[in-house]
């Protein structure tokens, strides 16, 4: 069927169109959105091939070596005002952006390179790139392997030979034994030299609280002086053991070529991990790749957070999370009872479920200032002094810390827990309560038994939609008890186990702060999308367990309704 | 068998047993109807406790200061005998305000206690025979520095010094005078110094001094041998043209190069570095009556004038359009209609304290032009009066008797127009709107005018709101009415999916990945928003055309999946052309032209970045909102108009959406909202600078961005605290009202549906 473009415009089909086009328009930019951070965040643990090119620019000749990140297009106007020479009628060049690595020599982790200015590009198998605790990576020619002074093997060439692969054997088996010394010197210092701190600190703030009091008997005193010459005595004890494992550690080192054909002494126990990229099969790769996700949710941070894992991030999260829900459901839900079953409806319960239903809206910052002030500097302020006198003036309690946070962030959410509560409440038919009220049965034991059992899926909805959006929160937490970096997790070992005062780490701050606080940005960028894609996982698969609950509710009281 | 011979079952309800369980029950019963109406009315009042909590940490912020004669022990420090010899001319305190120092024109220096006039420590100063004191000037109370003049034309600088030590645990402050510029006084002219002015760098002093008739310079360098310690001091002297002016006071003001000399009435300013030596570069009649007092506010930028007629101005040196200094009156403050008698100076705030004839004490903050206090305090003129250098206290001299007042003035520095009006800053050429909380120096003016965040809190909501609202509400129209529902059951919760992304994710996106990109390709962005809605009306055109054995296939409700290649496509297309575009019409970079020609700044993080990702932030809640009312709107009403030979988008734009239009506004209400409150896509994805400028490629600074920026490093209960507690309680208030408003009209709403 022919139509004229009038006609077609008069029906006001453009119209329907042009709304067609935003909801499109809206879900692409969620599905690209998404798809942004996966690719970008799992991209980054995937081992990319090592380029080595002649790089020839206004006829100076070097080697680069390194991983092509990224490329742009600039155009050939500004280069020639940076005096790049550039061929007559080009106007626009490629660019590529390159790690480089090498930071110790170089000074710099990623250098821009004209792409049509390489040539002779080559992926040798050799090629090999470590991370290591200090300075980004390396990439070069492992050439020499020494074991305190003496040499134990080395290779000059290039090329594939059962000399160098022994060579690399034997490197990597080195990286092994110091791997495994620094477990033990991570287990000396975090757990038994920090257990000894810790409770050295007890011992400090004991005495001083004696003193506070006043006490003069000396007994007190001398037993908390002989817990300390004993704690004492032990961490002599693992300072020694651990100076030895140190020598132990320091004892390898390797020597490696890079692109200026520079000979570079690397310790091996800096190293955590070395590899050939361009040597390895995709199961290698493959195998390689789910090291590296595993290392990046179950390890510590590195290099100011811009290498490594984010594990205390994510527990300092969920932690938080926890204690948060604990608070906030048995208040949402009491409160969404009393509202709904207890008290007189009328204007008053009307005033407040409006005035509940808008705090929800409240900016979440509202609440931190809140947090902040009421809770840190008044409530905390306060019970530093009833009960941690001897901590003064540090801040026990006074400060940020776990339990505020959570306490804040209940606070936040605890009208979306209402209000889902509430909804569950509402949807109960009154025939329910009335049959169970006419056998007898009091309020409360109809509340106990019939409403809340069926109400229940609806306050899952509502802790689950509250723990989402507490976990995507930052901005309240920025101002109530997260630190980029905390030295230890909020529950270890330590008496009583689990610190509420502490500070903590999460998610969604790391992102923040090794976005945009990071001093390098560029190493840390992957980092943070492989953070957003975490985050945003666990925060989707919470609401959509959340709707999935709210549906099924649905359906299973459809029938009870008239 | 009858049915009568079988007696009912005898079941006993009321057992002991029973009993105990029924009134067991009851009790349980009651406890948890105490309980739950415990729980829950806490909860309540905990949420309302955060509305006034903010308002209580706000409320200090606007009470006026009080003053009280100073209490120890409960009891009111009784005036005292002033200590010492002589007429007072100088009085100060130390930090503490417990120690006092009175100079008298015998040249008796005196430190007491403030409490009770007892002297602590007194000392002649080195007065030569047959000299008296003729003047004497306080060089800076901050850095407690006086000078005095004498008859034989030398001057003294002295310093008072207090030290605190602590034997025994308890504090005892020693106090002890220090001599600058040695023990020696300075020779400034042959005839008795009754004008004085001094002032110093680091380690140049300039002393004016002289009479009526003359005056004199005296340029000394002081200089300390880094090796032996030894203070070596240089002079050099010129005599200043004369000024034609009967001099009364002077103040050099600390640049060193303009001397303010106040007359009966009028004020000369002289620049001592012009070009061709000192000259007067302004005659001001600066009071209609006789000036009373003359004195430099903290920082000495501005100069205060008191007069006989009760009135102080404030006034600095502006530059104008010639870019010549004038000295410009400021502001005015009326300290009632009796004569000033003395003017105090804060030490560490723009403020100051005036005394009039009839002892009514007031006190100024001069950014906030507020009079914190007006009170009589005094019967009859009181001589003097000093304030602590905390602000606290402050002595008060009448008829040789001293008295102690504490003063609570803790927040002087704002007030409605500091915080909403254009402020005439000191240093700047206009009043202007400023945020600028902190600085490196003391002496620094706090600017807090909240105007330029809450002005850019209302660009960013505004530029997201332009794209949120757009994309939203059409989205939401067509998911209501036009889409299929098997399509819709799918794509309303993906698009709600969305309100629940973190916020810190959207906003790293923006500043890292957006911001750069969109400065790569800023015309492919302009050409996005051309291209990309002439593609889907052209494809639906086409769609039009295809025979309607293809067009059949696809049902109608599903175009929006029909037009996920068309848009995709149009955006890639839009995206290829941008660098061609760029050349072709812009010489290659689209920002630089426009910085260039159209004198447009462009930030990498702009308001159109915010405006993206908050927009991306705010269509969820926008989107889900207008689509339940939508959808909500009875079937029949539609029904009836397409029966009556509607087309579906005139029943739509007739009958839908008036209907549904208060729960759009609604949606909008509630959508603005959250852009308004919205914390980490601000601060991640702009610059964060405070600026007034409507400009889509400038940032801006939002109250919520501010708050998480300062309050961490601002110091608990200072006014910058407190001012930052009013930022949350403004958007608290702002938020609240606008959702409650959309909350009532959508309730309205429910019930004219309801009627339906």
């Amino acid at each position: 069927m022919r139509i004229s473009f009038t006609e077609w415009t008069k029906s006001g089909s453009p119209w329907v169109w042009l709304n067609a086009g935003a909801v499109t328009i809206c879900v692409i930019m969620v599905v690209g959105l998404l798809s942004l951070i996966a690719v970008r965040g799992l991209g980054h643990f995937w081992p990319a091939d090592i380029l080595q090119a002649k790089y020839s620019l206004n006829d100076n000749h070097s080697l680069v070596i390194g991983e092509i990140v990224e490329s742009e297009q600039v155009p050939a106007e500004q280069l020639r005002d940076a005096g790049v020479i550039v061929p007559d009628g080009t106007k626009m060049m490629r660019r590529d952006l390159m790690k480089i690595g090498n930071r110790d020599v170089s000074g710099t982790d990623f250098t821009w390179v004209l792409d049509n200015s390489l040539s002779e590009r080559s992926y040798p198998q050799m090629l090999f790139a470590t991370e290591r605790r200090e300075w980004g990576n390396f990439y070069g020619y492992l050439r020499a392997l020494k074991e305190g002074d003496t040499l134990v093997g080395q290779y000059p060439g290039y090329d594939k030979t059962p000399e160098y692969m022994a060579l690399w054997t034997r490197f990597e088996a080195s990286i092994q034994r110091a791997l495994t010394i620094r477990k033990d010197i991570y287990q000396i210092e975090k757990h038994e030299i920090g257990a000894i701190n810790y409770e050295l600190e007890r011992l400090r703030l004991k005495q001083r609280s004696l003193q506070l009091q006043d006490v003069v008997d000396p007994a007190p005193y001398a037993s908390i002086e002989a817990r300390r010459n004993e704690l004492n005595a032990s961490y002599e004890g693992l300072q020694q053991s651990l100076i030895d494992l140190y020598t132990e550690i320091n004892r390898d080192s390797i020597v490696a070529e890079i692109s200026d054909g520079q000979q570079i002494d690397i310790a091996v126990a800096k190293i955590v991990r070395a590899f050939r990229p361009n040597d390895m099969s995709v199961p290698d790769k493959l195998v390689h790749y789910a090291g590296k996700i595993w290392e990046f949710v179950s390890d510590d941070p590195r290099e100011a957070n811009t290498e490594g894992g984010i594990f205390p991030a994510i527990f300092g999260t969920v932690m938080m999370v926890i204690l948060m829900s604990v608070l906030v459901t048995p208040f949402g839900v009491v409160a969404a009872v009393y509202l709904r079953e207890y008290a007189k409806q009328g204007f008053m319960t009307r005033l407040i479920r409006i005035a509940v239903n808008n705090l929800a809206g409240v900016p979440s910052i509202v609440y931190g200032v809140f947090g902040l002030g009421f809770f840190v500097y008044f409530l905390g302020g306060n019970i530093d002094q009833l009960f941690f006198p001897e901590a003064l003036p540090s801040p026990t309690f006074g400060t940020g810390g776990l339990m505020w946070a959570s306490i804040t962030l209940a606070l936040l959410t605890v009208p979306v827990v209402i209000v889902a509560t509430e909804e569950g409440l509402s949807r109960i038919p009154r025939a329910v309560r009335e049959g169970s009220l006419a056998l007898g049965a009091t309020k409360a034991e109809t509340l106990w038994k019939v409403v809340l059992p069926m109400a229940s899926p609806a306050m899952m909805t509502g802790v689950i939609l509250a723990i989402a959006r507490a976990a995507g929160e930052v901005a309240p937490l920025m101002l109530v008890g997260v630190v980029k970096l905390a030295p230890s997790l909020p529950l270890d070992a330590n008496y009583p186990f689990l610190h509420l005062d502490q500070k903590f780490m999460h998610l969604g701050f790391h992102i923040y702060d090794v976005g945009f606080q990071s001093p390098n940005v560029e190493a840390a960028r992957p980092l943070v999308y492989a953070t957003a894609l975490l985050l945003v996982a666990v925060i989707a698969l919470l609401n959509i367990s959340a709707v999935q609950i709210r549906n099924h509710l649905r359906e299973k009281y459809k029938s009870l309704e008239m | 068998m009858s049915i009568e011979n079988i007696s009912a079952p005898q079941i006993d309800f009321n057992t002991p047993a029973q009993l105990r369980m029924r009134k067991f029950r009851a009790l349980k019963d009651k406890l948890a109807s105490g309980g739950i109406a415990f729980g829950g009315i806490s909860v309540i009042v905990a949420i309302v406790l955060i509305f006034f909590y903010l308002l209580y940490e706000v409320m200090p912020l606007f009470q006026s200061a009080h003053v009280e004669p100073w209490q120890k022990n409960n009891q009111v420090v009784e005036s005292y005998a002033a200590p010492g010899t002589g007429k007072t001319l100088y009085l100060s305190m130390e930090e503490q305000a417990e120690i006092g120092i009175r100079v008298s024109d015998l040249g008796e220096v005196v430190f007491f206690n403030t409490l009770n006039g007892s002297v602590i420590k007194s000392e002649q100063l080195n007065v030569p025979a047959n000299v008296s004191i003729t003047t004497l000037s306080t060089i800076s109370d901050p850095l407690r520095q006086f000078a005095i003049g004498f008859s034989n034309g030398d001057a003294l600088v002295i310093q008072h010094n207090y030290t605190s030590t602590y034997p025994d645990g308890n504090r005892v402050i020693t106090p002890s005078l220090v001599y600058p510029l040695g023990e020696e006084p300075i020779h400034i002219g042959d005839k008795p110094l009754t004008l004085l002015g001094i002032s110093h760098g680091e380690e140049n002093w300039n002393l004016i001094g002289g009479d009526d008739t003359g005056l004199t310079q005296v340029k000394i360098s002081v200089e300390e041998n880094i090796m032996t310690g030894e203070v070596e001091i240089s002079s050099e002297s010129e005599a200043l043209p004369n000024f034609n002016i009967k001099a009364h006071k002077l103040l050099l003001l600390p640049d060193r190069r303009w001397l303010m000399i106040a007359g009966r009435s009028k004020l000369a300013v002289v620049d001592l570095k012009a070009e061709d030596g000192a000259q007067t570069t302004q005659v001001i009649e600066a009071t209609k009556g006789n000036i009373t007092d003359f004195q430099m506010l903290l920082g000495g930028n501005a100069v205060l004038i008191g007069d006989d007629l009760g009135n102080i101005s404030q006034w600095f040196l502006v530059r104008d359009e010639a870019t010549d200094w004038k000295l410009t009156k400021i502001r005015e403050f009326t300290g009632g209609t009796q004569p000033i008698v003395n003017l105090s100076i804060e030490h560490r705030r723009k403020g100051f304290a005036s005394l009039d004839t009839e002892g009514t004490l007031r006190l100024f903050n001069t950014t906030a032009e507020r009079n914190a206090l007006t009170e009589n305090i005094v019967d009859g003129t009181a001589d003097r009066l000093s304030y602590a250098p905390r602000s606290n206290a402050m002595l008060i001299e009448k008829d040789g008797r001293l008295s102690l007042w504490a003063i609570h003035n803790e927040h002087p520095d704002v007030s409605w127009s500091a915080l909403w009006d254009k402020v005439w800053y000191e240093g700047y050429e206009k009043p202007e709107y400023i945020w600028q909380s902190s600085a490196a120096n003391n002496d620094f003016e706090p600017k807090y005018s909240l105007v330029p965040l809450a002005f850019g809190t209302l660009k960013a909501a505004f530029y997201a709101m332009l794209l949120g609202t757009p994309l939203a509400l059409c989205g939401a129209i067509y998911t209501a009415y036009f889409m299929v529902p098997a399509l819709r059951r799918k794509v309303k919760p993906f698009i709600e999916l969305m309100e629940a992304l973190p916020t810190v994710i959207l906003g790293f996106l923006a500043g890292l990945w957006l911001a750069p990109f969109m400065e790569d390709k800023l015309a492919g962005i302009f050409i996005i928003l051309l291209v990309v809605p002439i593609a889907i009306v052209a494809f639906g055109f086409l769609w039009a055309q295809v025979p309607d054995r293809i067009r059949f296939l696809i049902p109608e409700g599903w175009d929006a999946v029909l037009l996920v290649p068309v848009v995709i496509l149009a955006t890639l297309f839009s995206l290829f052309v941008s660098d061609g575009i760029e050349s072709l019409l812009f010489g290659g970079d689209m920002r630089l032209w426009m910085s260039n020609e159209l004198d447009i700044p462009f930030d990498q993080r702009n308001a159109l970045v915010v405006g993206i990702a908050m927009g991306f932030a705010v269509i969820p809640t926008i989107f889900s909102i207008t689509e339940d009312a939508i959808f909500a709107v009875p079937k029949h009403l539609s029904y009836g108009s397409l029966a009556l030979g509607a087309t579906p988008w005139q029943t739509l734009t007739r009958v839908v959406l008036p209907t549904a239009s208060p729960g759009i506004f609604s949606a909008l209400m509630i959508g603005m909202g959250r852009a308004v409150g919205e914390t980490m896509i601000v601060l991640m994805a702009t610059g964060n600078t405070p600026i007034m400028d409507m400009n889509i490629f400038e940032g801006m600074r939002t109250l919520a961005a501010n708050i998480a920026v300062e309050m961490p490093e601002s110091e608990v209960g200072s006014t910058h605290y407190r001012i930052l507690f009013l930022a949350a309680f403004v958007l608290f208030m702002f938020t609240f009202v606008v959702n409650t408003l959309a909350e009532l009209v959508r309730q309205r709403l429910r019930k004219k549906y309801g009627s339906l």
